[in-house]
């Protein structure tokens, strides 16, 4: 790991001014994604600002209609908060499923959404469900801020603060597990909404998470995976690797997409 | 260099620091506490497990600096030199749950931390999952899961958390 300075800002205003004041330095909250990163030596950010101790940030609670979740709340606060298993367990279940216990007492829903990683599973929760993304400087909905491979709307100096979710009425997430690195290899997040239905698949597209717009309108129709069937994905645009090819992972959005209709009925 | 004071098993410590330090390299090199082990350095494989505010975290992917003004709990924390162990660490000696020994710090802090978060009655199937950053490669994990589920067991009747 290359040198840094470390800055420790009370408040969000204090980190914004920091990194204002100091070109190419990052945010670092868990740590969980950035210093393996720094380790590897692929980042070599000259100041680190850490939003860990500011107080207030990590806040799970309802607001109006919405799951309100504070930018540096932990996996493993969101998937044992009572609040969240309430609201939108489907959530939970997620964050609940995140690396192993240990990554999960360090790593945050802010630092996964800033990342983008195309193998992360929240982005296909935000995304599914059509959070709305709060930074120090305006509001974003899920569809502009994530922007293809480890690229967000967020500008230099802007931070995430919390993630607003409106609740569902059904949602559920399944994964894929890659059997060797335990990330998703496809991972699914369906969401019946009020007025729609989002289907959010992460692990598989070689630009990050992405919509399925086919089996939406299938699913508004009837929400069961019966409705999906003779409906498929092209594997156009899918991560081929030594993982699995285009096609397979085309085919295992189709098999989770209709596994996670099933368990978000079945919760009834 | 930055200034950082922390309680390490109990004892306060102040030290001055190269931010890029990892805690476990602090644990280890400034403290020369090196029960907590360095394995696969990517967050993997759980060697260096350590209780951070009571909590298990991976110390090789956490900075020393962060670590400042919260609390560490490493394997030489659980009991006292000449002591009694801790039940943990028993119930891994009692069950042959080790065999080269590399991986058993973080996997007994692992372990702890499964029976603060699960309880006393914690079954096999959830001791398995709960085991999916603690790797190990020699005994198979059978003994590891056998001593776990004793170990949680005989820490209901202990004093040791």
């Amino acid at each position: 790991m290359y040198e840094f300075k470390y800055h420790r800002p009370g408040t969000v205003r204090q980190a914004a001014n920091l990194l204002v004041k100091n070109e190419d330095a990052k945010v670092i909250a868990g740590g969980h994604t950035l210093i393996p990163v720094m380790k590897q030596r692929l980042a070599s950010p000259p100041h680190l600002v850490d939003l860990s101790h500011i107080e207030g940030l990590n806040t799970i609670e309802m607001k109006g209609r919405s799951l309100v979740i504070g930018a540096t709340a932990k996996h493993a606060e969101v998937a044992t908060s009572a609040i969240v298993g309430e609201t939108i367990p489907a959530l939970a279940n997620l964050a609940g499923g995140i690396g192993d216990p240990a990554v999960r007492h360090k790593g945050t829903i802010g630092g996964s959404l800033a990342n983008n990683d195309p193998t992360a599973d929240y982005p296909a929760a935000v995304l599914a469900l059509g959070a709305t993304i709060v930074t120090n400087k305006r509001r974003l909905k899920a569809e502009e801020f994530f922007q293809g491979l480890f690229t967000t709307a967020l500008e230099a100096d802007e931070i995430i603060t919390k993630v607003m979710f409106p609740l569902p009425k059904k949602a559920a997430y399944i994964k894929f597990r890659n059997q060797a690195s335990r990330y998703a290899l496809v991972g699914v997040f369906v969401a019946r909404r009020p007025s729609d239905v989002r289907v959010a698949v992460t692990g598989a597209g070689s630009e990050g998470v992405f919509r399925v717009t086919a089996f939406e309108e299938a699913l508004k129709k009837r929400f069961a995976s019966k409705a999906l069937e003779g409906i498929s994905v092209p594997a156009e645009g899918l991560n081929s690797d030594i993982h699995g090819s285009a096609e397979y992972r085309a085919h295992l959005i189709g098999v989770l997409t209709r596994r996670a209709v099933d368990a978000a009925n079945a919760k009834e | 260099m930055a200034k950082i004071s922390l309680i390490v098993n109990g004892n306060p410590v102040t030290a001055n620091v190269d931010p890029r330090t990892l805690l476990v390299q602090f644990l280890r090199e400034n403290l020369r506490l090196t029960g907590t082990h360095v394995g696969c350095d990517t967050s993997q494989c759980g060697a260096c497990v350590v209780h951070l505010d009571g909590k298990a975290v991976k110390s090789c992917t956490t900075l020393a600096v962060m670590a400042d003004g919260h609390e560490v709990k490493t394997i030489e924390g659980l009991a006292a030199d000449g002591a009694p162990l801790h039940p943990m660490q028993e119930a891994f000696r009692e069950h042959h749950g080790l065999q080269c020994g590399f991986c058993t710090p973080g996997m007994i802090m692992t372990a702890i931390d499964i029976v603060h978060r699960k309880g006393h009655e914690v079954d096999d199937h959830t001791i398995r999952e709960e085991l999916e950053g603690n790797l190990c490669r020699c005994t198979g994990y059978q003994n590891i899961v056998a001593s776990i589920s004793a170990g949680a067991k005989a820490m209901a009747k202990s004093d040791l958390a």
